[in-house]
């Protein structure tokens, strides 16, 4: 290699021929395709499966179901009422989880703690929060569908077991992002009120509650959106609602009903999508 | 207003709690309306928890999960279940990366005309429409149970989040970098391998890691329609009434739930210190 003089002012190097860092980049492809196989192997990933004949067969026969879809009067009835009861669910399932989040919120919440307006808080009140914080752990860690899985075989198939998969799920979750919503507020109203003798309750309506309404009540929105998505997977183990007719549809390889369903499904999302956007915006 | 600037009226009431104005009343009224007509059309069975025996059996019910299954061979079942799971999730959401990014760039307003864009948004839409669990069981028709179903559906979804995602990261890179290339000549794959994406690409990579943790989770529970992993062996071992089992996947579940939290919380910290 010939050095360059120093005194050169503006060194013009060549371009590369080809990419400076093409060495390199073919040596992470390498190792990420040997950290891939192990993937393969265990995800039983085998695409060409899907090509043999008999499940080419099945697929296109399905698939060709889909055009038209179904539209005769009494399945488009079948489909409407279990699109309300979807509905119906979701709000049933959010409204318990309310119940649960706004209590287990309050008491989570550190900034109504009297105790710690004169320093650290108290141990019993630090502990009961703690209990707070864990049970809402515990709560939204169990998936949905896996509280609906259980309650499916203690209350039997119907839509008790969706309404209170949603409750208990939802309730942790709420009931966790409240007392963010809460805990990042102002403290100052709330610590003024506890200080000068007024009630937590009364510290939370008149000092928190004021700053956070927009933002909990847009997050409470936010929830009952996915939970419309949300019940209608919790069909698929027998909780009521579209996903169970979608269940038995797709049991019985009936393409059209499953088409007509899906499109009712993309566009119950798409409204409850929007609806929520609307009321959300108007909070601002 | 009063004249005197410096003096707040004393009657001024603190801002609304909603800014609804006038609508306020008939949304919450709406939202009544909807949450009675829920309760009230559902056939929800309370007696179920109100009865004593009912609580009894409840408590029955509950208890037959301890104790947990530990035999070893189990346990092995159990891991092997986990490790799928986790596969799947990686699998799914790599596949879904290299879809996502295909579909994206015509997707973005940047790189496409309207004729690529707006059918590629829609099928953006469509894939992502559609829940982890849907796609799962439609797979289960065309790929047959297991978790190649699971994996297939997983990519399907993800594509449709991480699409849309992707498609506005790019709409959104600073177009400088774009614009010298152009100027001095580069084509449009240059310019995107060269310009766009190494911007990008951070942004990008953050999204697929978030992802995938959400992944994880779906991974988890879409074996319950027959889609392989741990949600595979809880939904075959509860259809048997073998709570202990049960319990055993349950548990796992939950330790792979929480230990995802507790790994991206420890990966969001180190990287934004």
């Amino acid at each position: 290699m010939v050095t360059e003089p120093a005194t050169l002012v503006s060194p013009v190097r060549p371009a590369p021929s080809r990419d400076p860092a093409f060495r390199g980049r073919l040596a992470w492809l390498a190792v990420a395709m040997l950290l891939m196989w192990p993937l393969l192997v265990l995800t039983e990933f085998r695409p060409w499966q899907m090509l043999d004949e008999r499940s080419v067969r099945v697929t296109a026969h399905f698939l060709a179901g889909f055009l038209p879809p179904a539209l005769d009067a009494d399945f488009l009835t079948v489909v409407a009422h279990e699109t309300w009861r979807t509905v119906a669910i979701a709000t049933a399932g959010v409204s318990l989880a309310l119940l649960l989040a706004v209590p287990l919120a309050l008491v989570a919440t550190a900034a109504l703690s009297v105790s710690s307006l004169a320093g650290r808080m108290a141990a019993g009140p630090f502990a009961v929060r703690q209990a707070a914080r864990a049970l809402m752990v515990a709560l939204r860690t169990v998936p949905e569908l896996v509280w609906a899985l259980v309650f499916v075989r203690v209350v039997g198939l119907g839509p008790t077991s969706g309404v209170l998969a949603i409750g208990l799920t939802y309730g942790g979750m709420l009931g966790k992002v409240f007392a963010e919503i809460l805990e990042s507020c102002d403290a100052h109203p709330t610590r003024m009120l506890l200080a000068n003798g007024s009630g937590r309750l009364q510290a939370f309506f008149y000092g928190l509650l004021p700053q956070a309404a927009p933002e909990l009540t847009s997050y409470a929105i936010y929830r009952w959106e996915c939970a419309i998505r949300s019940s209608v997977v919790l069909g698929f183990v027998g909780a009521g609602g579209l996903g169970q007719q979608m269940d038995s549809s797709l049991k019985m390889l009936a393409g059209n009903e499953v088409a007509t369903m899906l499109l009712v499904f993309i566009g119950l999302v798409a409204l409850a999508d929007t609806t929520s956007a609307w009321l959300r915006r108007s909070l601002r | 207003m009063s004249p005197d600037r410096n003096v707040q009226p004393i009657e001024a009431l603190p801002a609304r709690l909603f800014a609804l104005h006038a609508r306020t009343g008939w949304v919450l009224l709406a939202a009544l309306a909807l949450v009675v007509a829920s309760f009230w059309s559902l056939d929800l069975q309370w007696s179920a928890f109100g009865s004593r025996s009912s609580a009894a059996a409840m408590a029955r019910f509950a208890a037959e999960f301890f104790p947990p299954e530990t035999s070893p061979p189990f346990l092995r079942k159990v891991a092997l279940a986990t490790g799928e799971t986790v596969a799947m999730s990686a699998l799914g959401t790599l596949l879904a990366s290299v879809f996502g990014l295909l579909l994206a760039l015509p997707a973005a307003r940047t790189h496409a005309r309207a004729l690529w864009r707006i059918p590629t948004r829609l099928l953006l839409n469509a894939l992502r429409a559609v829940p982890e669990l849907v796609w799962a069981s439609l797979m289960l028709i065309a790929a047959g149970l297991g978790p190649m179903a699971g994996t297939l559906a997983l990519a399907l979804h993800t594509t449709g989040v991480l699409g849309r995602l992707f498609a506005e990261a790019i709409e959104n890179a600073p177009p400088g970098p774009a614009f010298a290339l152009r100027a001095q000549g580069a084509g449009s794959a240059q310019v995107l391998l060269y310009a766009t994406l190494p911007q990008v690409a951070p942004q990008l990579l953050s999204y697929v890691l978030y992802r995938w943790e959400n992944n994880i989770r779906a991974a988890s529970i879409l074996g319950v329609v027959g889609a392989g992993g741990l949600g595979q062996l809880l939904s075959y071992h509860l259809g048997l009434f073998q709570m202990g089992r049960t319990a055993t996947v349950l548990l796992a579940m939950l330790a792979l739930v929480l230990a995802v939290d507790a790994a991206s919380y420890l990966a969001r910290r180190a990287m934004t210190r």
